[in-house]
């Protein structure tokens, strides 16, 4: 079983994310911002991390640029699953070292799409 | 809805558009045909029947062929049919035809657009390698409306993160509002067209490629059998035709052969025929289902 940390400040969309993840076979862990993140990622890095941009204390964009910095912090995947849906942020994920951009609002068909993109399910 | 609204229903579907609903189907005739009744003003299916049966309301029947038929399409569905052209059919048939470097593909249940912009997206992606060829994409479908839809090239948020690598949304798409739209340059290389698969194919010319997905499960034996089989009339020699994942030619049609271990890919060898030379080219080649793992 794949793990997958799901860093979003909203409670309602770890728990609408962790629903859908469990049924697609993902053990889910959660965190409610970058820093929170960053320190289960030194535990141990998950296969792959649904992130949110906008968050409080530290947000998407400096958790990936510190992940991608850290030993080992190649290695998950990185999903960016926001609100933001214009190209300039599409484009400065990806340049960053995101795998695959997801647009808020998201279903379950999107997520299997998305997921089997990068070669996780 | 009564009983005699779902027999009308299904004759009329069947006799409009070869449509064949197996079972009652009345949540399906509900769900669809609702909003095709507000539409109209109206507020149950039962009250559309009944305009139909008066006369020249046309325009409602059309509407509720269009409604019933219509697919939800994905960008690359389904991936390995897309695998299969840029890795099988496109390097054959680079090598096959480059005496006249000209190819040409129909999307035969083109719906919104998707499946023949993907099309498009793999020959750009490979454009290189088709310096001097011209390749046409044609896409029929039934329905006017998803036609004008899939000439727009407009797609929801939604519709373009269903099967599409970000990679090439950026690549491909500008936003047009709350709307992405696919570049010129890709809406460029396909023709679309309002066609019946039940009418006569005369007018389309000859193709090279036929994806021809997820239509067929609409018909009943008969006409599945008769559409493969005009299907082939509009091949070329050694051409391909594409079925969805769940569909199948055997039992239907002895025009085309299975190409082995790439499941619903079939090829066509004579223009057509069944025979050349008085040898029986078209038996098909029964790939044991235990052989065909990774596909689809």
């Amino acid at each position: 079983m794949k793990n997958c940390l799901v860093v979003d400040d909203s409670n309602v969309i770890r728990k609408v994310a962790r629903r859908i993840l469990e049924e697609m076979n993902f053990a889910i862990d959660e965190a409610a911002d970058g820093q929170e993140a960053l320190d289960k990622c030194r535990q141990g890095m998950p296969d792959v991390i649904l992130l949110d941009w906008n968050m409080p204390v530290m947000d998407g964009m400096d958790f990936l640029i510190a992940l991608r910095q850290e030993e080992n912090g190649q290695a998950p995947k990185v999903i960016f699953c926001t609100t933001e849906n214009d190209v300039g942020h599409i484009m400065k994920a990806m340049r960053s070292g995101a795998n695959e951009y997801i647009m808020k609002p998201f279903d379950k068909e999107i997520f299997e799409a998305k997921f089997s993109e990068i070669g996780l399910i | 809805m009564t009983p005699q609204d779902r027999d009308y229903l299904h004759a009329i579907l069947k006799e409009k558009s070869g449509l064949v609903l197996v079972g009652e189907k009345d949540y399906l005739l509900q769900s669809r045909l609702m909003p095709v009744a507000r539409r109209h003003g109206m507020e149950s299916v039962s009250e559309l029947v009944a305009k139909t049966r008066t006369p020249g309301n046309n325009g409602i029947i059309n509407d509720i062929t269009e409604a019933m038929t219509t697919n939800e399409s994905f960008f690359f569905r389904d991936k390995t049919p897309f695998l299969h052209f840029t890795e099988t059919m496109m390097p054959e048939l680079l090598k096959d035809r480059s005496g006249t470097k000209k190819l040409r593909i129909w999307c035969a249940a083109a719906s919104t657009g998707q499946e023949p912009y993907s099309l498009a997206i793999c020959l750009k992606e490979m454009s290189e390698r088709l310096a001097g060829w011209k390749i046409e994409i044609i896409g029929t479908d039934l329905s006017a409306e998803v036609i004008e839809k899939a000439r727009s090239g407009l797609y929801s948020q939604f519709e373009v993160q269903r099967g599409l690598p970000i990679h090439m949304l950026t690549g491909y798409f500008s936003q047009a509002g709350d709307m992405w739209q696919i570049d010129s340059s890709i809406r460029a290389m396909v023709t679309y067209k309002e066609f019946n698969l039940l009418e006569s194919f005369a007018g389309l010319g000859k193709f090279d490629i036929v994806f021809c997905r997820n239509v067929l499960i609409y018909f009943d034996q008969l006409t599945k059998a008769e559409v493969l089989d005009r299907v082939a009339n509009q091949m070329n020699p050694n051409s391909y035709l594409v079925l969805g994942a769940a569909e199948t030619v055997i039992g239907l049609s002895d025009k085309y052969n299975s190409v082995a271990e790439k499941r619903g890919l079939y090829e066509v060898k004579g223009a057509g025929a069944a025979t050349v030379g008085g040898v029986d080219i078209a038996k098909p080649v029964f790939v044991p289902r235990s052989a065909v793992s990774g596909a689809a």
